[in-house]
């Protein structure tokens, strides 16, 4: 009987891959344990190991081929000594997709759930008008924000864990090894408590580390330092010595990796005098806050999300693009009701905006892009021009950057709401491992909706 | 345990338990001086030195006494020779950085005693303008930095002082303070393995004075020879006479010598003993009145520099006399400046929060 090979999904995020390179070819007997196939991840390249022995009838998707979703049948593998066309040609139910040029192209079924190459974003009001664009994913932008600000200033490093040999646990940091050296290019032991303490040690000493967490999860081993020696340092010395540190990493839930691991760090940090707090949604921003954060001589808690590393966005071609930190960022203009987020809520409000499009409502979308010091004026401009507030976050309700925005809008803006505000976030517990149980804990494009239509009172 | 915690309450055996830590804290450093005598020069300067800090500390604590100074306060009487000792064999540049037992190291990297007790008053001539208070203060000017509240944060910290210098390719070295009971936070551990990894240029210096709060060392310290506590990452490390000046400064010219030739960092365990109380508050029940009389009877490092320069004909009685008078004299310019200094203005409540 012929198997199919299917397309492995060889990360929690992964839902495609590029097919980079067979290593065997039609014909070849294959034994369990074979390498027959080069995968690249949304994290790294990855062998495709042989379960099954046989011979490879025939290989359906071709070398190069980039987005194939992860199950695509990739090859046939047939019984020694069956005819391996006849066992080829009996997998013509199977489709017999060719190899895509254009990753945006939906050519065939193979790749018909890749995600869209470019997220839809307008510009940053930090863009010129006219100015080039190159399209690049958030990863690429992050570190493209890093290479270029070690290039500026000899005192900028980057320390953590996998981020130089390995390339970066997520491929963050790929590359800056291979053009800085492994002076500014730190492999740390697993130590989160004491690569922090050091790093802000080495900024007490005026150094300009960027210190990577793995994922914020682990930096709770090191808030001591964060909020203790980092945030608090420059007021206790009256001003004398601060602490220039960038702490970085993908926050929040990723996918189906459990309670641990998906823990939303924007409401602890950001209630922390001494800290700043940013959390991009594009590629764009990521990149212009990041350097922005590296400049700034503040510690600065910069929130990524390990989802949207993958997702593409346009990126202005310029010598020195900076987003200055504390400035939200009108994402789609609207009159009926105002949506703020950031970072992953993002993808909810914008399928939600368009949705309640088709049915006349219109949508005032901003993101925050930076949680503290938080853009109150823009929330409150955008409030009293819609009346109407729905926050969006995937951290937990109690004592979240939700309750501190509604807050922030009763104080300032109370007479002008015709609606009591609501607040989307995670549910109020430890995220579950279950994919059913983990949807449902996250929130969801139908409750924005809804919120949306109830503070509107339309059903 | 309960053994133990008995002998803290019973005076009989109490004696045999305050035995072991004169003892203990008299114990000569391996190699005890290593041959270096002080030169006369040198017999007074470390005098002078540990005089301000012991003068300027019983102020503090007359003037905690006083209400002027607030919050904790923990005085450094009796540990004095472990951080003169370091800093007669450092250089310009070299990094201190220690915990929240910080006064007497502030004095002797050369900051301001007026400086100082005015933040420990909380005044605005305070070197953290009293924002920081006792635990929190730091010198730029002096490579000070801190002065931490939090038991072992420094460590890392001060690992992070050594990185600098070695990322910058500088041969200062960063000396890293703590005590007996922070050498058993985990953060520890993180940093001597990376600093030996790295071979960073750090001194831990553990200054075990017996005590951590009121829990003694057998009490806390499954291994009680401090000077080991680096062995698993390969690291070296002695055992001190923490209450002979001259045995720290020679065990810290070797220490930084090590480590400013690049073979990485270096622990020196000075064994040392605190004769107040943890902290103002603190009233010191877990050890006897005769241990503590014993050390300072037997082993005070003001009192073992004293005679010697008498002894040795290096002052006379009439000299030391008159450094007691300056010492006494900068010390009341330093309270009565800290008393009259006005608070800080409440517009300093949001400033400094971020640069």
């Amino acid at each position: 009987m012929p198997t199919n090979i299917l397309m492995p999904a060889l990360s929690p995020t992964m839902e495609q891959g590029k097919l980079s390179k067979w290593l065997k070819k039609e014909g070849d007997k294959i034994k369990s344990g074979d390498i027959l196939a080069e995968i690249e991840t949304d994290k790294a390249t990855m062998e495709v190991e042989a379960v099954d022995e046989g011979v490879l009838a025939k290989i359906l998707i071709a070398d190069g081929t980039e987005n194939v979703a992860v199950n695509t049948p990739i090859a046939i593998i047939a019984d020694e000594g069956e005819d391996v066309g006849a066992a080829a040609s009996s997998q013509a139910s199977a489709p017999a997709p060719k190899a895509v040029e254009a990753p945006a192209a939906p050519a065939s079924p193979a790749i018909a759930n890749a995600q869209p190459a470019v997220a839809q974003a307008p510009a940053s009001p930090e863009i010129p008008e006219g100015t080039q664009m190159v399209t690049m994913t958030v990863r690429e932008a992050l570190r493209d924000a890093m290479a270029e600000e070690m290039r500026r200033d000899g005192d900028v490093f980057v320390i953590g864990e996998e981020v130089a040999e390995y390339q970066g646990a997520y491929k963050v940091t790929q590359g800056l090894l291979q053009e800085f050296g492994a002076r500014r290019v730190i492999d740390t032991p697993i130590t989160e408590h004491g690569f922090a303490g050091l790093g802000v040690g080495a900024a007490f000493a005026g150094l300009k580390p960027i210190i990577e967490f793995m994922t914020f999860n682990f930096s709770m081993q090191a808030i001591d330092h964060i909020v203790n020696s980092a945030a608090k340092t420059l007021y206790m010395s009256g001003g004398q010595m601060g602490s220039p540190v960038v702490f970085r990493g993908p926050n929040g839930a990723a996918a189906r990796v459990g309670a641990q691991h998906s823990q939303d760090f924007a409401a602890w940090y950001s209630s922390v005098p001494g800290l700043t707090v940013v959390s991009p949604y594009t590629a764009a921003d990521a990149k212009g806050l990041l350097k922005a954060a590296i400049r700034d001589p503040n510690p600065i808690v910069f929130l990524e999300n390990e989802i949207l590393y993958g997702q593409t966005f346009d990126v202005p071609v310029m010598d020195d693009f900076i987003v200055p930190i504390g400035k939200a960022r009108i994402h789609r203009e609207g009159k009926d009701v105002t949506f703020v987020t950031w970072s992953i809520g993002m993808t909810y409000a914008i399928k939600a905006a368009a949705e309640l499009e088709k049915e006349g409502i219109d949508v005032e979308i901003l993101d925050l892009r930076t949680i503290r010091p938080m853009d109150t004026d823009a929330i409150i401009r955008s409030v009293m021009k819609t009346g109407r507030c729905v926050t969006i976050e995937e951290g937990y309700p109690q004592s979240g950057v939700g309750a501190e925005i509604v807050a922030r809008i009763m104080e300032r803006a109370f007479d002008y709401l015709d609606a009591p505000v609501i607040r989307i976030t995670g549910k109020d517990v430890p995220m579950p491992y279950a994919a059913n149980l983990e949807k449902l804990a996250l929130p969801n494009v139908g409750e924005v909706v809804a919120a949306a239509k109830a503070v509107l009172y339309r059903s | 345990m309960a053994a133990t915690r008995t002998t803290a309450r019973s005076a009989g055996a109490a004696k045999a338990g305050a035995k072991t830590a004169v003892k203990a804290a008299a114990k000569p450093a391996r190699g005890g001086t290593n041959g270096l005598e002080f030169t006369p020069e040198q017999e007074l300067e470390a005098y002078k030195t540990m005089l301000l800090i012991r003068r300027f500390e019983e102020k503090s604590g007359q003037m905690y006494g006083m209400g002027l100074i607030g919050g904790f306060c923990h005085l450094y009487i009796g540990q004095e020779a472990v951080v003169v000792g370091m800093q007669m064999s450092a250089k310009e540049g070299d990094a201190v950085i220690t915990g929240y037992r910080d006064h007497g190291h502030m004095l002797a990297c050369g900051m301001d005693p007026k400086g100082v007790m005015a933040e420990l008053t909380g005044r605005r001539g305070g070197l953290s303008k009293g924002k920081g208070g006792s635990m929190h203060m730091f010198s730029k000017e002096k490579h000070f930095y801190g002065g931490h509240g939090i038991v072992g944060a420094q460590v890392a910290l001060g690992t992070g002082l050594a990185f600098a210098n070695a990322y910058r390719g500088n041969d200062n070295v960063s000396m890293t303070y703590f005590g007996d009971g922070a050498a058993n936070q985990g953060q520890v551990y993180e940093s001597f393995n990376m600093a030996q990894l790295w071979k960073l240029p750090v001194i831990y210096i553990i200054e075990n004075n017996r005590y951590a709060m009121g829990t003694a060392v057998s009490r806390a310290s499954a291994q009680q020879d401090f000077s080991k506590r680096g062995l698993s990452f390969n690291i070296p490390g002695e055992q001190v006479d923490g209450m002979d000046v001259r045995a720290v400064k020679a065990a810290a010219e070797h220490a930084i010598k090590w480590c400013r030739e690049g073979n990485g960092p270096y622990i020196l365990e000075m064994q040392t003993y605190r004769y107040r109380g943890h902290s103002m508050s603190d009233p010191a029940k877990y050890r006897t009145k005769e241990e503590v009389q014993r050390v300072r009877d037997e082993n005070d490092p003001i009192e073992q520099v004293r005679s010697r320069i008498l002894k040795g004909k290096m002052a006379t009685e009439d000299d030391l006399k008159q450094i007691d008078a300056g010492v006494r004299a900068i010390v009341a310019d330093a309270a009565e400046f800290a008393t009259n200094d006005p608070e800080p203005d409440p517009s300093e409540l949001w400033t400094d929060i971020l640069v």
